[in-house]
């Protein structure tokens, strides 16, 4: 989370170092951003010698009625004039590419860097608030070191060689003007904390609002079905009405700071003229120096009153650098290792684990000790919470065990890299997820090559040949989470995709349970042959899918306590049938008819 | 086609995904975005008046400043070289500084309110998108997909945000300093003026080449952001199957290729920006060369003086910095625009499943369903549910079954009216639900379907979401009679604790059993379970379905199963086959018969162990 509050100038020099650390995102671009500067200080030069052109056409030519000279002045001013532009154009046009590639790539490596974070980190993080990381945060990082720094490094140049350009033409002009820069500067730093203070508030209430835009459009249906359109609108509007408030006291801040900056200039200006006037008056100054020098002062307005505005973009920017290297800094805990099954038995073993989220204080699994030979299957019966769906989530390491170790042919799965494991490993999760693409993409997700057989052999295996006669076939594209498919069809692509290229290892987290009883029955006759080669780990609910395993492990209490024949432990274990044997007390009389 | 060339390819979010418009279609996107505005605006009318005096007081009071430091240049410095003294030249200096101040003062009110304003319409801007986002019908939803409702809600709202920040100061006070600037010029020297203002009409017309130009892109950058955003959104809320699946790499592959054509959209942006803006300093800096020319040799020839060039010089800068401004704002309009007319799109969206102009009374729903002749098709589609007459007295409970495909779920979501009939009726209680409030709807029928989502909030949080009112007490019995009591009760803060993002602190069935609580507390006269039950385990089934019997004994309910453990508590048993009920009757006699029912019966106990 973002630095806290209090311990200011730690939060400031983490924040420079989270932006300084992004500055090598545009090594690659060292040239068009050398040409871009150069571009912009000879701009800055152009820029002030035009109104000394004018100083010498009033002060030569026309207070000497020299017409001969006015020519060539008229035309330095002219070619000066279109220099200026022609390197702005320069130092804009070669500013593009660095900036943009800089958010670019830092968004491609957050992207791949979320991809790695294991579920735990994504369990924590609502997606919104990683989009606006990934959006907002890199934007204000893109306009600071794009535009910010630049300007920033310029208004000082243009500033300081101003003064002394003044100085040197009349010093006690010059001297004033400089001193009228001093309140400028201590007031903006004062203003920027206040400032970065209310726009960070701002941000995290808008962040807020964005989380809660994304549940509620994710929840929708739940929202519809119980008709609390006016109840959610009630919330939004608290969390809009306060993202309001802070706006107004934002606005307010800023317009107090605003116009103090227009002001200083103002004053100055007049300052310049009574004093500049009585100079001339005193014979100390000529009329076309006091003209150019009111020309200069106004030059100065937009570099000065800009300041506080880059400084406060700095600091936003540099909040943002934090936030982004918050996350860029999080290390994966689940990383691969080194090792490879190079021809995978399926062998896999479950040594003392133990899983217990991070905190709490009654671990989710524990002393969970079960060994699936290879081309076995074993289902896993448990109530509501025993620790199922946790017990499947450590194999494809999803999760990883707080102790103990899971191994897959002898290999702990932590010894093994991903991509490996993940190989071996296929999941079909009770929550089908789907991706907005084509049917086929969704199925192959981990099998790019996978041929036109495999896929159909997939499909009907998990009796999804529907697909089919969707209206582009395979190639149809399924919304967002599957939206316009049952949940039935959804599970069953979800059971394809995971049986698609023959894994050793087969999971199953109670992937039938949105089929209706045929298809059901037809879908574990095909698995049946699948699980034959495989080693199986089936979460169960029902007797017909525990019928598919070899031996029934019951979890209680995030441990197993009894493993066995499924007519063994029906026969033996109370607690067992209680669970499996469905209807046997639910209500004899109706059951018998 | 009475809307002639342009159909009807651009109403509502038909719009979005083009990027190059016809002219006809961008000009109605445009008047429909104006209207929009007008309509936001229209509250603000007389704080908008003020405004406007203010902005003209203070740019009065800007433009003033140049033509004093002239008049103290001609008229204040030569009588103090003919030693007649300063007064002159004093009094305009005090007249500089009170210009300054009252710009000064006009300017924090100009900032304030205008800043108020903006806040307001913002506010007013999020209330009424989200709340027309939760009107549309789930058709819609289903269609437009999360992705771009959350970015409709956030970036387009946010591009809006900064144009009421910044823009509209910019381009008031631009406008205003514009104008101003030129009257200012003609007064002070025609001549000169001429001079100054001869290149206006280029300037003019290199600005609407930026216009063109820039709407193109802006267009094409904020669609190309959004398709960043929904692949973003998805890879991250699907984590879990992309990393099983090992989706990492072809998924980086996609987002790097999206990301790039945000960042050439970018680029394009950026380019223009880069021939305009230095396209207008140029034109500004050639004008200053030529009023230097031009007004030295008429000062030369003592047409003007000396003063008068000083603030041809000063008036210029203002002139041309405003412009550079102008585009920069224009960035921002060009953004707001886009946003704006996506959510105009939005807004003119009508729910497929709209409220009733004069709602029926209906203060006690019984509970009585009736099919009257519906028919039912998804758009485009062949028909799901051809023809259905079907009632169902109050108090019934009902089980339908059927192979997936059968139109069970299509039957619910009729009853609920998540969707609408193409043809016929669904009545409850004898009223047609299209002519029922949607509070009386919903507080008479409630679904509670397989995906049980859970919000940000607590245990008990969730429950409530039944019946916002309700009390601790309630929820609590409503989770005691569903079953859910006791696994509540044992989890770490009881019904105070946090289910973490969309529950993934907990369990399937356990996010189910909550679920089911939050529909029992509800109260529904009509209940409908949409294989409700499938996720949970024996015993957990049991508990619901041994209190299902008492939950459903006075109300009607509808359970879709094809578990048929789930049909024992039924009164009544409808098999579906591709949109017909082929079997209607009591369990009993269905499974006494030989039917399909009494095959699937037998299916059934079959594989039970």
């Amino acid at each position: 989370m973002p630095p806290q509050a209090g311990s200011t100038s730690d939060a400031r020099r983490s924040s420079w170092n989270s932006l300084w650390r992004l500055r090598s995102y545009l090594r690659p671009y060292t040239r068009p951003l050398v040409v871009s500067w150069v571009a912009a200080v000879l701009g800055i030069a152009a820029g002030i010698l035009t109104p000394l052109v004018g100083k010498e056409i009033i002060d030569g030519p026309v207070a000497h009625g020299d017409q001969g000279a006015l020519l060539p002045l008229g035309l330095l001013a002219l070619v000066l004039g279109v220099a200026e532009a022609l390197l702005t154009f320069l130092r804009r046009w070669s500013q593009a590419a660095p900036v943009l590639g800089l958010e670019t790539a830092i968004r491609d490596d957050l992207y791949r860097h979320l991809q790695r974070l294991p579920m735990r980190f994504h369990d924590e993080w609502q997606s919104g608030q990683l989009l606006s990381r990934a959006t907002t945060d890199l934007s204000t990082i893109r306009r600071f070191l794009g535009f910010g720094v630049l300007f920033l490094v310029m208004n000082v140049l243009q500033l300081t060689t101003v003064i002394v350009v003044l100085l040197r033409m009349y010093w006690p002009l010059g001297l004033l003007v400089a001193g009228s820069a001093i309140p400028v500067v201590i007031l903006s730093q004062r203003f920027e904390k206040r400032y970065i203070r209310i726009s960070r508030q701002v941000q995290d209430e808008q962040g807020d609002l964005a989380t809660f835009v994304e549940e509620s459009a994710l929840g929708i249906r739940t929202i519809k079905a119980f008709g609390r359109r006016r109840h959610v609108a009630a919330t939004y509007d608290g969390l809009a009405g306060k993202v309001h408030r802070t706006s107004l006291a934002k606005v307010r801040l800023s317009s107090r700071f605003f116009t103090f900056l227009e002001v200083v200039p103002n004053v100055t200006l007049a300052m310049v003229l009574l004093l500049g006037a009585l100079a001339v008056g005193g014979g100390g100054l000529t009329l076309g120096t006091l003209v150019a020098f009111t020309t200069l002062v106004l030059q100065l307005v937009w570099p000065v009153t800009s300041l506080g505005y880059i400084l406060a973009m700095g600091q936003e920017a540099m909040t943002s650098a934090d936030r982004v290297v918050e996350v860029l800094d999080t290390m994966p805990e689940i990383v691969g290792g080194s090792d490879t099954v190079a021809a995978p038995r399926g062998h896999l073993r479950f040594e003392g684990v133990e899983f217990r989220f991070p905190g709490a204080a009654r671990p989710v699994l524990r002393d969970v000790w079960l060994d699936v030979r290879p081309g076995e299957t074993v289902a896993v019966v448990g109530a509501t919470g025993s620790g199922k769906t946790t017990l499947t989530a450590l194999v494809p390491r999803l999760v990883d065990v707080t102790a103990g170790r899971v191994t897959v042919d002898g290999h702990d799965v932590r010894d093994l890299s991903l991509p490996s494991l993940r190989s071996v490993v296929a999941t079909a999760f009770e929550e089908p997820t789907l991706f907005s693409m084509s049917v086929r993409e969704n199925l192959t997700l981990g099998h790019r090559d996978a041929t036109d057989d495999d896929v159909r052999a997939a499909l009907e295996i998990a009796q999804a040949t529907f697909a089919y006669d969707l209206p582009w076939g395979l190639d149809t594209r399924i919304g967002e989470q599957g939206m316009s498919l049952s949940g039935g069809q959804r599970q069953r692509l979800a059971l394809a995709r995971a049986v698609l290229g023959k894994p050793r290892i087969l999971v199953l987290d109670d992937t039938l349970s949105a089929l209706d009883v045929e298809t059901e029955a037809l879908v574990e006759e095909a698995l049946r042959g699948v699980l034959a080669d495989a080693t199986g780990l089936v979460v169960a609910h029902r007797a017909s899918t525990v019928l598919l395993a070899d031996r029934v492990a019951l979890l209680r209490e995030g441990t197993i306590t009894h493993i066995g024949r499924h007519t063994d432990l029906l026969s033996e274990v109370p607690e067992y049938r209680a669970l499996l044997a469905q209807d046997a007390e639910l209500d004899p009389e109706e059951a018998l008819q | 086609m009475s809307e002639g060339v342009a159909g009807d390819t651009w109403r509502g979010v038909a719009a979005e995904d083009k990027d190059q418009l016809s002219d006809t279609v961008s000009l109605l996107l445009r008047t429909r975005s104006r209207r929009l505005l007008g309509d936001l605006l229209r509250p603000h009318r007389r704080q908008m008046a003020l405004l406007f005096a203010i902005i003209v007081l203070s740019s009065g009071a800007g433009l003033a400043i140049p033509y004093l430091v002239a008049a103290g240049i001609d008229d204040g410095i030569p009588p103090m070289l003919r030693d007649d003294g300063s007064g002159t030249l004093l009094v305009i200096v005090v007249a500089v500084v009170t210009a300054a101040l009252i710009q000064a003062l006009t300017r924090q009110a100009f900032l304030r309110l205008s800043g108020r304003i903006g806040q307001d319409i913002l506010l007013e801007l999020r209330r009424r998108v989200f709340d027309h986002f939760q009107k549309l019908s789930l058709s819609f939803h289903e269609k437009y997909t999360s992705g771009r409702v959350i970015s409709r809600l956030t970036s387009d709202i946010e591009a809006i945000a900064e144009l009421l920040a910044s823009g509209l100061d910019g381009l008031v006070t631009a406008v205003l300093t514009l104008v101003g600037t030129a009257v200012m010029l003609l007064v002070l020297d025609a001549h000169l003026a001429v001079v100054a203002l001869l290149p206006l009409p280029l300037l003019l017309l290199f600005t609407r080449w930026f216009r063109r130009e820039s709407g193109i892109t802006y267009r094409r950058t904020r669609e190309a952001v959004a398709l960043v955003i929904v692949h973003f959104v998805e890879s991250m809320t699907g984590i879990r199957a992309v990393q099983a699946f090992r989706r990492e790499p072809r998924n980086q592959e996609i987002f790097e290729r999206l990301n790039d054509d945000y960042r050439d959209a970018n680029m394009r942006a950026a380019r223009i920006v880069a021939i305009f803006m230095p396209g207008i300093k140029l034109i500004g800096n050639v004008t200053v060369a030529a009023v230097l020319l031009y007004g030295g040799w008429l000062a030369l020839h003592d047409a003007v003086t000396v003063g008068v060039l000083a603030a041809f010089l000063l008036y210029l800068r203002q002139f041309y910095e405003p412009m550079q401004e102008i585009s920069q704002f224009y960035n921002t309009l060009q953004s707001a625009g886009a946003a704006l007319e996506k959510l105009s799109g939005v807004l003119e969206e009508e729910p497929a499943v709209a409220e009733p102009r004069r709602p029926a009374a209906l203060p006690y729903a019984r509970g009585s369903v009736r099919f009257d002749g519906v028919e039912f098709s998804y758009t485009g589609g062949a028909p799901v549910i051809p023809a259905l007459d079907l009632e169902i007295p109050a108090g019934q409970t009902v089980a339908v079954v059927g192979t997936t495909g059968a139109g069970k779920t299509t039957l619910a979501k009729l009853i609920s009216r998540f969707y609408d009939p193409v043809a016929g009726r669904v009545l409850l209680d004898g009223v047609d639900l299209r002519d029922l409030d949607e509070a009386v709807l919903r507080r008479s029928v409630v679904m509670v379907t397989q995906e049980n989502f859970l919000f940000t909030g607590t245990v008990a949080d969730n429950i409530r979401f039944g019946r916002p009112e309700a009390g601790d007490e309630d929820v609590v019995a409503a989770a005691r009679a569903i079953g859910a009591h006791d696994f509540i009760a044992a989890l770490p803060d009881g019904y105070d604790t946090e289910v973490g993002k969309r529950g993934g602190r907990m369990s399937a069935g356990q996010r189910q059993l909550v679920a089911f609580a939050r529909a029992f507390l509800a109260d529904p006269a009509v209940l409908i379970l949409d294989e409700a039950t499938s996720s949970l385990d024996v015993p957990s089934e049991r508990l619901v379905q041994r209190a299902l019997r008492t939950i459903l004994a006075d109300r009607t309910a509808v359970i879709i199963a094809h578990r048929l453990s789930t049909v024992e508590i039924a009164d009544r048993v409808l098999v579906m086959e591709s949109g017909r009920v082929v079997e209607d009757g009591s369990p009993e006699r269905l499974i006494g018969g030989s039917g399909r029912f009494a095959r699937l019966h037998r299916a059934w106990v079959d594989s039970l162990a």
